[in-house]
Order: structure tokens, then sequence, then C-alpha cells
């Protein structure tokens, strides 16, 4: 068991690789809604190009973390926290692709389709934003309390979509001919929702880091 | 339709076997899960020096169990009061008891020969005698008075097949223990503790002085010898008591801090220091 002191700085740089995930994957989610709202084409491809590095970084975490349990056999708390550190990285990089799906949406729908985009994927948005920041704290500090909030934001989260949908269904009836354009915003409100159910399972890791027990929060 | 029977018949049959199956375990778990030490508030004095505090500990049979501890933290001082070999320091004094299969083995009416001829020990490092290899396993039985040639033979052999060395060794029974490698030399002393056909097996850090193949060797020796004894080991290696133990015992200044699962000991302790000595903060 030598060397601690230096595993503890290699635990906290796997750390500083997840915070800079999360920044990333919260700019990738503000480009592809703007993206949506704007009909940018343009901003939407940026997304999708930016992606790759985002799932080179997953990558890299993936690949530090396993270099680490190799090398330094951590048991207990040094272990979960590198279990931990690869489940939430993949969490961030599911995030992410669900926000290059957004920006996708964008793509397909075009620069004239002429319909107005579901007010709620931006509040929905909003509210995603807040809850990557709230499990990213939550980690940083490996603080539960964090963590159970983050149930509390889901469920909103999930209220504003299933609302959403039954409104968008409701315009498909009036308007079938647009129904390839209602479906575009549907998904793009399902992608949301599902970050939000990322950043949950993020509120797990961190309980299962601090506790060594898991929870289910996305209940 | 008949295909469909027959499917079902099959997965009902899986069904069973798998009950069986669990049924089979819960039998042996339920035979081999009595203790053979039971440890009642056992304090041990170096002259004036605490060196055991309070310890209470029950270790079931059939089970390996891993002592894990900074130096001079009391785990090779107990484990040397399980066969009493502690004795053999002067001036030790100790309270408490151990009940070794119901009986106190601090007792002074107990034989120690008897209790030592059912717990066997293996050392740090390999101590063959400067003898055959032959003669380092028959000796225990020649002492216990078996002469005959045909049973000794049948002794060796088994005990030193039962050591996983039987293969390395059986055309050169006749050469010096010596001349045969760390690794070899320690499961010799394996054997050796097998011939006496014992109930437990205490091992002192026995893979300390084997290179990592040696020492995976004698790890995979303790796994399987787990089906017929008992196994206690004082190691300094946490890698290896999580490797091979069921339950792991972590000791620091002469008590008993945890005691538990090595599952859980390793994966989630419960003690503050547990985790700070398995993960490096000290020790």
């Amino acid at each position: 068991m030598v060397g601690r002191e230096s595993f503890q700085g290699e635990l906290q740089q796997v750390e500083q690789l997840i915070i800079r995930l999360a920044k990333k994957t919260k700019e990738q989610l503000t480009l592809a809604v703007e993206s949506l709202y704007d009909s940018d084409v343009e901003k939407a491809e940026l997304v999708i190009q930016n992606d790759v590095d985002l799932d080179k970084l997953d990558l890299k975490i993936n690949e530090e973390a396993i270099v680490l349990i190799a090398r330094q056999q951590p048991v207990a708390t040094d272990l979960r926290r590198l279990v931990v550190a690869i489940r939430i990285s993949t969490d961030l990089e599911r995030m992410a692709d669900n926000a290059k799906n957004i920006a996708k949406s964008t793509v397909r729908l075009g620069k004239d389709h002429g319909m107005t985009v579901h007010p709620s994927i931006k509040e929905m948005k909003k509210i995603a934003i807040e809850m990557i920041d709230l499990a990213i704290k939550a980690y940083e500090n490996e603080d539960i309390s964090l963590a159970r909030k983050l149930s509390e934001f889901d469920d909103m989260v999930d209220h504003m979509y299933s609302t959403m949908l039954r409104e968008l269904l409701e315009e498909t009836a009036t308007e079938p001919q647009k129904i390839q354009h209602i479906m575009q915003m549907a998904f793009s409100g399902r992608y949301v929702e599902r970050i939000g159910d990322h950043a949950t399972n993020i509120g797990e890791d961190v309980t299962f880091l601090v506790k060594g027990e898991s929870l289910d929060l996305n209940y | 339709m008949s295909v469909i029977t027959e499917n079902r018949i099959n997965i009902d049959v899986k069904t069973n076997d798998v009950n069986e199956r669990k049924a089979v375990n819960t039998n042996v778990q339920k035979k081999d899960r009595s203790i053979i030490y039971d440890t009642k508030n056992l304090n041990l004095w170096y002259s004036q020096s605490h060196a055991l505090k309070d310890i209470n500990l029950e270790i079931l049979r059939n089970e390996v169990t891993a002592i894990i501890g900074p130096s001079g933290c009391g785990k090779s001082t107990y484990l040397k009061t399980l066969n009493r070999m502690v004795e053999l320091v002067p001036g030790v004094s100790t309270t408490g008891s151990i009940a070794y299969n119901g009986n106190n083995i601090l007792s002074k009416s107990i034989h120690v020969e008897d209790l030592r001829t059912k717990v066997g020990m293996v050392f740090q490092k390999p101590n063959p005698f400067p003898k055959s290899i032959y003669e380092n396993v028959a000796y225990g039985p020649r002492v216990h008075g078996i002469k005959k040639k045909a049973v000794l033979d049948e002794i060796v052999e088994k005990s030193l097949r039962g050591a996983a060395i039987w293969d390395e060794v059986k055309d050169r029974l006749n050469q010096n223990a010596y001349g045969l490698s760390g690794g070899q030399q320690q499961r010799i002393c394996i054997a050796r503790c097998l011939a006496i056909e014992p109930d437990v097996i205490l091992m002192d850090e026995p893979t300390s002085a084997l290179d990592p193949i040696s020492t995976l060797k004698v790890e995979e020796l303790i796994k399987e010898l787990k089906q017929k004894y008992t196994i206690i080991i004082v190691t300094h290696n946490m890698q290896q008591a999580a490797r091979i133990s069921d339950k792991t015992v972590f000791m620091l200044n002469g008590e008993v801090i945890e005691f538990s699962e090595t599952d859980q000991l390793f994966s989630n302790p419960k003690d503050k220091r547990t985790e700070d000595y398995i993960t490096g903060r000290f020790g």
C-alpha cells in the first residue's frame, strides 16, 4: 500500500475530468436546445461534431480509473470512488448523447419547418441543467442530502414531459400533416427527460459512494 | 405441442435441480458452520505489556479466517494462543477463555501435546527439517507411533497430494528438502502439518517469503484445504486476505476492531479505523 498520497492525487485528477465532462455536457445541452428553438442547423451540426470529444473524455476517465484499480488495488471507499467515477462518466456521456439527439432533431426539422417549439422543452432543459449542477455538487462534496433532492427535480421533469406529450398528441389530431414535426418535438422532450434520469443516477452513485449501499431515486 | 411440453419438462427439471442444489448447499453450510474456537474476554500480558485486550471471537469450522493489522497489533500473539505456543515466551499470563470444540484450552488440565496434534502450524519462513522430503512428512506420524512402512508411505503420499506438491516431488522423495525452492519447501511444511491429520491449520504469514507464483499456489491450496480443515491465517498482505478468506479480523493495539465477512470488510467496513487501515491511510 505504498504511494497513497500520489493515489489520492490521481483520484482527484479523475474527479476533475468528471467535472470537466459535466461542464461540457451542460454546454452541449444548452446549444442543442438553442438550435432547436432557433432552427439553427449549423449550431446543431456543431453539437453533433462536439460529441466526439465528449466520448473521448468519457473513454479517458474509464481508462484512468481502470489503470488506478489495476495499479493501486483499492478497497472500501477508494474502490467505490473509482467504480462510481466510471458510472458517473457513463451517465454524463449518455446525457451528452441525448443532447446530440436533440441536435439531430433540429437537423431533421430543417430551417423552415414553420412550427413553434413547445415551450416546455426549454423549461425542462433549465431544470435538467440545475440537476446536473446539483448532481456534480453532490459528487464533489459527497453530500447525500443534495443527491436526494435530485429525485424531486426528476419528478418535476417527468410531469412536464407527460403534460407536454399530451398537448402534442392533441396537436397531431388537429394538424395531422405536421405529425413528423410534432414527433421530433416529442422526441426532443423525451431526450431532456432522459437527461434528468441520468442526473438522478448520479445521485444514486453518490449515495453508494458515501454509504456503500444502493438507493433507487428513479422511482 | 410436444416440443412445448418437452421444454416445459426441461424447465421443471432444471428448476428442481437448482432447488436441490440449494438444499444441498444449505445442508452443507448447516453442517459445517459450527464454532470451532470460541474466544471469550481474552486478555494476555507479556510481563507488564498488555498485548491482547478483551478479545471476543467466534471462529467457524471449515472457514478461512484472516487476521490483519499493523505490526505489533497482537495478531501473531493471538494466533499462537490458539495452540498455546505463546507460552514459550517467558512472563506470559492470560485471563478469559478460548474454547476449542467446547473445551477451554487455557485450562491447566489440557494436554498441550494433544492440542497441537489437532492444531497444526505453518510459519513465515519455510522450516523443513534437514532430512529427506519423505522423512519431513513422515516425522509427525512416526512420533505418534506409526512404524509400518506401508502406512507411512500412504500418509506421505496423501499429505503431499493434499499440499499440492506430490507431482513435483514424487520421483525424489529421498532427496533433502533443503534442495527445493522456497515455495516447494513451504508446501512440504504444509504437507508435514497435514500428516498428523489436524482439524485446524494456523498460518503465520505463510507466503511472505515466497515469490508471486509460489504465493498463488499456496493461496489456491488454502482454498482447497478449507474443505477439510479450518484455517486461520495472519497476513500482512491485505489483498491476500481479501482473496482467500471467508472472514477477516482487523486488530489494532491488541484489540479486535472489526470482525466480519471478508466481502463486507473490504468493500464497506463498519469502523473508520478499519477503513483507514485497509485504504492505507495509516499502518
